[in-house]
């Protein structure tokens, strides 16, 4: 009753009272709270006993108090959410996003049992479907996404730029989702990059994290304007800005970015003088990568005196400050020697294309071949991963990685699996599903799992039908699925549905092995049931967002 | 292609999920990988689904029973509907493509289907023919009426002292006592077979805890148990309609015996109160023609959906029958002609001044009432500090929210749909406060549930 400010009858409504009864509803429950005994009623006229009177009236009132409640003046009105041009999402898909949604709830403290799909870890993929299309979020679905995504930080960007402009006006209105408004969704909220006068216009007055989002969109689309628009304010920029800002510039980095890169070599932060140094050495042909070269190629020779060519490495013996104005550090960290510190950044800072001249004309694949003297082919072998992988040197890579059913593929060989995942991403994507459908064909699950990482979705024929033979071998194998159930996750969300119709096989459950897990054949069939059930689901989503094929003309 | 337009929502078909659980492992199954021989005809939809053992369950759906939907499934789940029932209704709602619009359903569907809708068409009869025939001793059953009627006096008198005796010595004391006296009073008054007076009673208990201006409320409501068992106790002098409520509040038995009214009902709203022993689902309809709006009471036992759902935004062509007693338009559902079908249309609205002056005027009726049904139209959700309000669009006037409204989910899709545009609202509409329970946009666009 109090938390209602219009119960109060208006005074007009009091005057009108027709009955005598004119004790106010404030002595009702004083003489209430006290009791009749020690208070008595001030009208005891009806011949009822005190209390029995103090309860008539009080039934009286209760009733004309309620009888009275009428609106009370409106609080100020919010602004009105800003309007969404996108189109709206197709009827089947907006109620698959409704069902997404209400899994939420469920699901993954259960573990990974059963034979039904997890329907939360297909939401990121229906999102970014969804996006892809430009379709609008029904505006009830907001609050369960912002709450989605409130859980899930990987599920922000997704989440966010398809809950669109709304979910900003709504994240305003409600504290816990105030996360909504710190990060900025790049399609929504900034001008677009022809629109010069809004660019220049954000980028004086905008929010760091505005201002941020705008360079990173600009570089996608207009790159030297971007650069431009950053060279215009960089003196004036504070050094933590200056740094994000600089790393903004990996997107769409050319040669055309190099004099201002150059300059920012002399900059003031050591940090920024390293990632300029960084960018520029990612751009071979710059001054920097040249330098670098003329000093990596005076430690890394080919000895002819041997039976057979090898590779001789004579590291620097000091850091001048040449060497730190190109953005190499001289203090190595904890543990590393001072010398092989330095080679590895003057080596991975080289153009890759220096050494086939330097190396007697030879490949890629013959140099990494190549033995190389002294203990020193560790350190030389992972500079050249980071550098293939800085440069985006497909050839490179493809020599560091070697064959994927050499013996050390698998093992802690001289590439780790965490630089040979790196390495696959300079790769198409073809060459790089290739390449781990033959890893798995010959090392099995147990190390794929990064590997399957960096793989394009939906998973290349050759890369899914290796992943469902080795889920196929581990099972004959007698173990459990959960052994397997990081694949199994993996391969629910980005295998190709196509291949669920051959898999049906798979399904039923075999024979009992008297060498084989107790139960294991059942819990395979359930996740392999799953499996098959998850495609099926995956493949009506991407239908229901493809408008045009799912819903009748209206 | 007719049939394609009566498939439900997702929301529909979750709305009838008897727990969270349910509708978890209803929502995973509802993909068409486990189902097989999916089919839907004539409000019925079958299918086999696949679990864990050789044979497939086989699941239907009686979506076109009087009693709302009714559900058959060979698998040993206890819950109902069970969550293979759910995944088909989610699955036929998906659309044509995973549950084709079948003419025939196969046997084992059919022949329940047809045992099931026999046993509905004989049940009705019966029932007509014993409220026809009366009791079999009309005379004994006459001296049952009246002992429960002597007993109902003498729990009323008793609760008059007990309440005479609490104002005597003041409510102030009540913050001590606590529960203990009034649930006392409460089975003292099961014992009289006064449940509506028992439950009243019982929260009559609770208020000294419930915060501030606790007072107030209790006085309030002592008021009103002392105006129910004054109503009681002079029952002989109260226009019928007011001693039918009266009895009705009592909770006497009563029968919907007004006429049937047929009429196409649209489902405004469903929602679920529980406490230990029961849960109670309310479902609102608003007729297109008779303008009425009622409400249907389905119970089911604890941890047990009640029976009967309707999902919002559809609307059934079906009688209903009123209760006695005029405030609390409580109607029980009698035939259905067709399975329940989207709307197309909205109830008519009101402006919140509108609102409020028709809940003044229920209370004429019923000075119990708590609230009553009411569709607001073109209201926008504004702030006001740590509540929220429905402002009219061309007044300046606004409708608090029930405090509890405040803390459903249900409160921040309303106020994304509406997105500071005028919204229709359905709710309950009192002294609380409006609590909002369905809202539709501006323009075209499907009812929302916000409950």
């Amino acid at each position: 009753m109090n938390a209602t400010p219009a119960a109060t009858p208006p005074a007009s409504s009091r005057r009108r009272s027709p009955t005598p009864l004119t004790t106010a509803w404030e002595d009702l429950v004083a003489i209430a709270l006290l009791g009749t005994d020690r208070r008595p009623l001030s009208h005891g006229a009806s011949g009822r006993a005190a209390p029995v009177a103090l309860l008539d009236a009080a039934a009286v009132a209760t009733v004309r108090r309620r009888a009275g409640v009428r609106p009370a003046p409106p609080a100020p009105r919010p602004a009105r959410a800003p309007e969404d041009p996108r189109p709206a999402l197709p009827a089947p898909a907006a109620r698959r996003l409704a069902t997404l949604l209400a899994d939420r709830s469920g699901g993954s403290g259960s573990g990974r049992r059963g034979s039904s799909p997890d329907l939360m870890e297909l939401l990121p993929q229906w999102l970014a479907a969804a996006n892809a299309h430009g379709y609008a979020a029904p505006p009830q679905a907001l609050p369960p996404l912002l709450d989605a995504a409130r859980g899930r930080t990987d599920l922000r960007p997704a989440a966010l730029a398809f809950a669109g402009p709304r979910a900003l006006w709504l994240a305003r209105l409600n504290p816990d989702w105030r996360f909504a408004l710190r990060v900025v969704p790049g399609s929504t909220a900034l001008p677009g990059p022809d629109d010069a006068e809004a660019v220049r216009r954000l980028w004086q007055e905008g929010l760091f994290a505005e201002r941020v989002a705008l360079l990173g969109t600009l570089r996608a689309r207009r790159p030297a304007f971007g650069r431009d628009l950053l060279s215009s304010t960089w003196s004036a920029e504070r050094a933590e800005d200056r740094l994000v800002f600089l790393d903004s510039l990996r997107t769409g980095l050319s040669t055309d970015d190099e004099p201002f890169l150059e300059q920012a070599l002399g900059d003031r932060s050591r940090t920024v003088r390293a990632t300029a140094a960084e960018l520029l050495s990612a751009l071979p042909d710059s001054a920097l990568a040249t330098r670098m070269a003329v000093r990596a190629a005076a430690c890394v020779t080919l000895d002819r005196t041997g039976n057979s060519p090898a590779i001789a490495v004579e590291p620097p013996s000091a850091c001048d400050l040449t060497m730190e104005r190109d953005g190499a550090v001289a203090t190595p960290p904890a543990g590393r020697g001072e010398r092989s510190w330095w080679l590895g950044q003057l080596v991975e800072a080289a153009p890759l294309g220096t050494w086939e001249e330097r190396l007697g004309g030879r490949s890629a694949r013959e140099i990494v071949a190549l033995p190389v003297a002294d203990g020193w082919q560790g350190e030389l072998h992972a500079a050249w991963c980071r550098a293939a992988v800085r440069q985006g040197d497909a050839t490179w890579s493809r020599a560091l990685l070697g064959s994927p059913a050499a013996p050390d593929a698998g093992g802690p060989g001289a590439v780790s699996l965490a630089e040979r995942a790196k390495l696959l991403t300079t790769l198409d994507p073809a060459d790089r599903a290739e390449w781990v459908a033959g890893f798995i064909a010959t090392h099995g699950l147990s190390e794929a799992f990064q590997l399957l990482g960096v793989c394009a979705v939906p998973w290349a024929p050759p890369l899914g039908r290796a992943v469902v033979d080795a889920l196929d071998i581990a099972r004959d194998a007698g173990s459990y699925p959960w052994s397997f159930s990081g694949v199994m996750g993996l391969a629910e969300r980005c295998l190709d549905p196509a291949e669920a119709a051959r898999m049906q096989v798979l399904l039923a459950v075999p024979d009992e092995r008297d060498d084989a897990a107790p139960g294991a054949g059942g819990y395979w069939a359930e996740a392999f049931q799953r499996l098959v059930t998850t495609l099926r689901l995956r493949a009506a989503m991407a239908d229901e967002l493809d408008a045009t094929s799912s819903s009748p003309p209206p | 292609m007719t049939e394609q337009g009566v498939r439900w929502t997702v929301g529909q078909v979750l709305a009838l999920a008897p727990d969270a659980t349910s509708r978890t492992a209803g929502s995973r199954l509802g993909a068409a990988g486990p189902w097989s021989g999916a089919g839907s005809g004539e409000g019925v939809v079958w299918g086999l689904c696949k679990g864990s053992g050789s044979r497939p369950y086989q699941t239907v759906v009686d979506l076109a029973g009087a009693a709302g939907p009714a559900y058959k499934c060979s698998c040993p789940s206890r819950k109902f509907p069970c969550k293979h029932a759910l995944g088909l209704l989610l699955l036929w709602a998906g659309g044509e493509a995973s549950v084709p619009a079948r003419a025939q359903p196969p046997d084992w569907a059919g022949q329940w289907l047809s045992d099931r809708r026999k046993r509905a068409g004989s049940t009705g009869a019966p029932a007509e023919g014993d409220s026809a025939a009366g009791p079999a001793d009309p005379e004994a059953a006459r001296r049952r009426t009246e002992r429960r009627a002597a007993r109902i006096t003498a729990g009323a008198m008793e609760l008059e002292h007990r309440l005479a005796d609490l104002l005597r010595s003041g409510l102030a004391s009540a913050e001590q006592t606590g529960y203990g006296p009034w649930d006392e009073t409460a089975a003292r008054m099961v014992d009289a077979q006064a449940p509506g007076l028992a439950s009243r009673v019982r929260e009559l208990g609770a208020i000294p805890g419930s915060g501030p201006g606790w007072p107030t409320r209790l006085l309030e409501e002592c008021a009103l148990v002392h105006l129910l068992d004054q109503g009681w106790l002079h029952r002989d002098q109260l226009p019928d309609e007011l001693a039918a409520t009266v009895r009705s509040r009592l909770g006497l038995p009563s029968s919907a015996d007004g006429p049937p009214i047929r009429d196409r009902w649209l489902v405004l709203a469903q929602y679920d109160t529980a406490d230990t022993k029961l849960t109670t689902r309310r479902i609102w309809l608003h007729g297109a023609a008779s303008g009425r709006t009622r409400l249907l009471l389905s119970y089911g036992a604890a941890g047990r959906a009640p029976e009967l759902a309707l999902p919002v935004g559809l609307a059934l062509d079906a009688e209903l029958s009123d209760y006695p007693g005029t405030g609390r338009s409580r109607a029980a559902l009698g035939g259905q002609f067709a399975p329940p079908a989207p709307a197309g249309f909205r109830p008519p609205g009101l402006t919140t001044a509108g609102a409020t002056a028709r809940y003044g005027e229920a209370l004429r009726d019923d000075p119990w009432l708590e609230s009553i049904p009411v569709t607001l139209d073109r209201v926008v959700p504004v702030p006001d500090g740590d509540l929220w309000q429905l402002a009219d669009a061309e007044a300046d006037a606004a409708l608090p929210l029930a405090t509890a409204a405040g803390s459903r989910p249900g409160l921040w899709q309303l106020i994304a749909l509406s997105g500071g545009t005028p919204v229709k609202v359905f709710g309950e509409c009192g002294h609380r406060g409006f609590t909002p329970l369905t809202a539709w946009p501006e323009g075209a666009g499907d009812a929302v549930a916000l409950c």
